[in-house]
């Protein structure tokens, strides 16, 4: 445990590379383990850690996203990462271990977090093909491929983990049944009213259950064709998934003569350490005074506290929360505490809304101490929101709490949604995963670090706590109740987050378009007068032209707007750093005919113009001068060009490939798509610009998934992902909705933009808007896909408006001669070019000529006709 | 175009006659060229007018007649459309960079309503 004094190095072996192993790795190298101990880690599967936990997004995200170790090896070269190497022995005599490929690795200290596998219940058919279990990512691949044939699955589980595995085949589409021994589901965690709410619920989604439902046997000769259920009908099905519960893996322990618990898992004192003193097991492998813990939570804290008796600390463990709140087929279910009410004295207050699907269970019991209850444990079906508040109030030793209100039924009535007020005293345990308290947060915000030997800078929101402490970077759960505490210290500290928009305006973009709806403002004049002080600055001004373009359509340079507008948008083209503008015309989905590209070819030509093709599949023609815009868009225009929108706050491009129309792998039409969808939403004013992608397969050449909506083609219709960008902090998209029709698809894409427009802040991309919506992803899914607030056909109708009252920007302007008299160099001499602008040639084409300082003409002026210095440019 | 009239303190100032002041929007400006050189020329709210160089020195372009032209407390000012540096109106300060400068133009508005711009002022 202490460095030999000859200061030989040595070596720590760690069996397994799941959450609990990686974790105890990381922790390993934080704390400085990694200066004693050369750190071996054998993982049997063939990638490194993953996100267990979230499995079952792996369909939706893919294996990339779920890796804990996305570069596949630790930054400290002392720790080795070996993967696709099972142990198959341990000699606790020679301190070896044997690896399955025959080598042997030496140790001084064995750490076993091997974890645990799925348990099968031994029944006929069991192993036919068509059976799977529910573990790794490899499981999940091999359920995606049995039920592209199929059409009927069912799960032999009804757990927590059987859910999960019942999503997955809902979500690959197959008709899923879920059969569970006991009378409810998810035995553990809630009683009977909240499991019978809980089926209710997942009826309702279209999936099956069958409770007290004892599997006899799995049916059929070569392959699986149902289930036999006692006393009732068998079920047909050609995919089975057994989820049934897990068993810990303590084989190699056992084989070795270690102790083991009677019910399984190698048998462990408070440190975490075997019946060896050098052999120590952590997480699902291990059973700590005999009992096994199935939650990451806890295997986490068991790493820990191994690190932690490695460099000779006191950490023991005695006892896990074994709370848990989780969203299963999109219906929240929390439990926590003493949630059956074992305890002596305890009871229970239940609020039931049948209607709403919510099921609401406090425990609570008289304070022993006091006159009031103490809140024990709880159950939360349907709406999970009170967790964040109630999960702190339990005591971990079920004794002591925190005294409630006197009318603790306040706390899960649906109007105690902002019940956050209670105040928490400092020790309570806000984020369980990572065992963090209401006064560590406090001190990130106040002080910065906690510990005294960093000086770090006091965090200044709840993400920065969430980075620094790591409250609510695994589950995420606590996470609103993180940044409740966060908010409320500034606030006792006059430090209110000031999120107004500027000096002219107390509020924020939000806030601007709502008062521009509801008052139904058409002038700046008029919002600011009510709304704002001052005459405004080139922060408001652009934000509300950008919110009456959204709700009002209309041309930009209209009289009472124009000086609102932003410097690309004021002239309809983008600025240069000489001064000078680029013409973007629209090129729909990147799809071009020749003669267009002949004029845009001579166009670039008899204007001299820089041409580049941008990223978005169309063509920028850059110095053209200002006065020489309406002459280039004018022949632009004839063409049958239209307004690229290249300058706006607004949609870019629908990026594409060409699909199924060309290309031999392409599975549906994308350039037909993108093309729609680019016409749809052109001239759309947003808080910041939007890039749409298709592509016509999963190949993804159009990289949809680098937009702010991406839509990526599938067998059976249109996958849609949202709020991806490239650029400084690239995200890639994530799945809003699958296998969608064209007109689903649509209609989730009005939805979907829309919904960003009215709320997004201030040049927020579409990416930190979902994240900073409470909720994220999930609270869009609910506002777009299930339409939770009933906005849906508003947000479309709102779309619809937009679409019917669009026109082309640039013809427009062509037509309007008061619109055009603003498109001169000077005012009293519109013959003469600005002579500032000048003009070299690189590569057989123009670029900027730099310049030192103001050009001053001739006392003279020469109007009307060109200077030497643009007859020389041009 | 260019005329020489009385200033109001009587010294005799070049003026440039640059259009009508309902050429210019309110809370806009346009550029002209006076004396050869490039002038920016603004209308605020309140029918106000001011001549600041129309080149930006911070971007190095003939550009500032371009800007949003707004308030920053009781100070008149223009946003650069490069880099958004803002220039009081009144006296050419740049009110993020106290080094920056830009030339300040005698301005005024005759009984006509024709703008005109006269000489460089002197720095007050």
């Amino acid at each position: 445990m202490t460095p030999t004094p000859d200061h030989k190095r040595l070596t720590l072996v760690v069996v397994g590379h799941g959450m609990v192993g990686h974790r105890f790795v990381q922790a390993a190298i934080e704390r400085g383990l990694t200066e004693t101990y050369d750190v071996v880690v054998v993982g049997e599967e063939c990638r490194p850690a993953y996100d267990r936990v979230a499995l079952t997004s792996f369909f939706e995200v893919g294996a990339e996203e779920l890796s804990l170790l996305p570069g596949g090896r630790y930054d400290d070269p002392r720790v080795r990462l070996v993967t696709g190497t099972e142990v198959t022995g341990l000699d606790p005599e020679t301190r070896t271990v044997l690896l399955a490929d025959g080598e042997v690795l030496d140790y001084d200290e064995l750490v076993l977090a091997t974890g645990a596998t799925p348990f099968v219940p031994p029944i006929p058919g069991k192993d036919l093909p068509g059976c799977f279990v529910y573990r790794t990512i490899e499981d999940l691949e091999a359920i995606r491929e049995a039920a592209a044939g199929a059409t009927v699955g069912a799960v032999v589980g009804g757990g927590l983990l059987g859910l999960e595995a019942a999503n997955a085949l809902a979500q690959l589409g197959l008709e899923t049944h879920v059969v569970e021994m006991a009378p409810r589901l998810m035995a553990v965690q809630v009683d009977d009213a909240g499991g019978a709410m809980l089926t209710r619920h997942i009826e309702k989604l279209g999936l099956t259950v069958h409770t007290g439902a004892a599997t006899e046997a799995v049916l059929g000769e070569t392959h699986v064709t149902g289930l036999a259920l006692r006393g009732e009908e068998p079920i047909a099905a050609e995919v089975v998934v057994f989820s049934a519960g897990i068993r810990p893996r303590d084989a190699l322990a056992r084989a070795a003569g270690l102790d083991v618990a009677e019910r399984g898992g190698v048998l462990v004192d408070e440190q975490c350490r075997s019946s060896d003193a050098h052999v120590w097991a952590i997480g699902e492998c291990a059973a700590p005074a005999g009992r096994m813990y199935g939650l990451v939570a806890p295997g986490y804290s068991m790493a820990e506290v191994v690190v932690d008796a490695l460099l000779g600390g006191p950490g023991a463990f005695t006892g896990a929360d074994m709370s848990t709140k989780l969203k299963l087929l999109g219906v929240d279910v929390a439990s926590f505490g003493d949630a059956h009410g074992t305890t002596e004295g305890a009871l229970e207050l239940v609020f039931a809304d049948a209607v709403a699907g919510h099921y609401k269970k406090l425990v609570v019991k008289q304070n022993p101490d006091g006159d009031g209850t103490i809140l024990l444990g709880g159950i939360l079906v349907g709406d999970a929101s009170a967790y964040g508040v109630l999960r702190p109030m339990v005591a971990a030793d079920g004794t002591s709490g925190i005294e409630l209100p006197a009318n603790p039924e306040d706390l899960i009535l649906p109007a105690s949604r902002g019940a956050v007020e209670i105040g928490l005293p400092d020790e309570a345990v806000v984020c369980s995963c990572n065992n963090v308290t209401k006064g560590e947060i406090l001190a990130r915000v106040s002080t910065g670090s906690t510990d005294d030997e960093r000086d770090d800078e006091p965090c200044s929101d709840a993400t920065c706590v969430t980075r620094c402490s790591g409250a609510g970077s695994t589950c995420g759960s606590c996470k609103p109740t993180v940044k409740k505490i966060v908010e409320d210290h500034f606030a006792s500290h006059g430090l209110i987050v000031d999120r107004s928009l500027c000096e002219h305006f107390g509020l924020t973009r939000q806030e601007i378009f709502d008062v521009v709806a509801v008052h139904g403002y058409t002038r700046f004049d008029d919002v600011i007068g009510a709304h704002g002080t001052g005459r405004g600055c080139d922060i408001c001004k652009p934000v509300v032209a950008s919110v009456l373009a959204s709700q009002l359509g209309g041309h930009v340079l209209a009289p009472a707007n124009r000086p609102l507008q932003d410097t690309n948008d004021a002239y309809l083209a983008n600025i240069q750093k000489n001064g000078t503008y680029s013409v973007v015309p629209r090129i729909p989905g990147g799809e071009i005919t020749a003669e267009k590209l002949i004029v845009i070819g001579e166009v670039a030509r008899d204007f001299n113009l820089y041409t580049k093709i941008t990223g978005g599949q169309r063509i920028d023609l850059f110095g053209a001068r200002m006065e020489e815009l309406p002459l280039i868009w004018r022949r632009l225009v004839d063409a049958g060009f239209e307004s690229g929108h290249a300058y706006g706050k607004s949609l870019r491009t629908v990026k594409s490939c060409v699909g199924s129309t060309w290309c031999r792998y392409g599975v549906q039409d994308s350039t037909s798509l993108a093309i729609m969808l680019e016409e749809r939403y052109r001239g759309l004013r947003s808080p910041h610009k939007l890039k749409g992608g298709v592509s016509g397969c999963a190949r993804e050449c159009a990289e949809a998934r680098s937009k702010d909506f991406g839509v990526i083609a599938t067998e059976k219709g249109w996958n849609l992902y949202v709020a991806g960008n490239g650029g400084a902090s690239p995200v890639h998209a994530r799945l809003l909705a699958g296998d969608l029709d064209t007109e689903t698809l649509v209609r989730y894409l009005d939805r979907f933009l829309m919904y960003y427009i009215r709320t997004a802040d201030r040049l927020q991309r579409t990416a930190p808007w979902v994240d900073g919506l409470d909720g994220g992803l999930d609270r869009v899914r609910e506002v777009v896909v299930e339409d939770s607030l009933g906005l849906g056909s508003e947000l479309e109708a709102a779309m619809d408006a937009h679409v019917d009252g669009y026109f082309d920007e640039w013809e427009a302007t062509l037509e309007d001669p008061d619109k055009l008299a603003r498109f001169v160099s000077f005012v009293n001499a519109p013959g003469t070019p600005d002579p500032h602008i000048t003009f070299r040639e690189e590569r057989d084409q123009i670029a900027p000529a730099d310049s030192d300082g103001p050009v001053v003409l001739g006392a003279t002026i020469p109007v009307g006709a060109p200077t030497a210095a643009a007859a020389v440019a041009r | 175009m260019t005329t020489t009239s009385p200033t109001t303190d009587g010294d005799p100032t070049t003026y440039t006659m640059v259009c009508r002041l309902d050429q210019i929007e309110r809370e806009g400006g346009v550029a002209a060229l006076v004396g050869g050189a490039a002038v920016a020329v603004f209308r605020t709210y309140d029918d106000e007018v001011f001549a600041l160089d129309n080149y930006d020195p911070c971007s190095r372009a003939s550009v500032l007649a371009r800007g949003i032209v707004g308030t920053r407390g009781d100070v008149p000012f223009v946003a650069s459309p490069m880099h958004k540096q803002a220039f009081d109106l009144r006296t050419g300060h740049c009110l993020d960079d106290a080094a920056v400068r830009v030339t300040t133009y005698d301005v005024l508005v005759g009984d006509d309503g024709q703008v005109l711009v006269g000489g460089v002022r002197s720095s007050s």
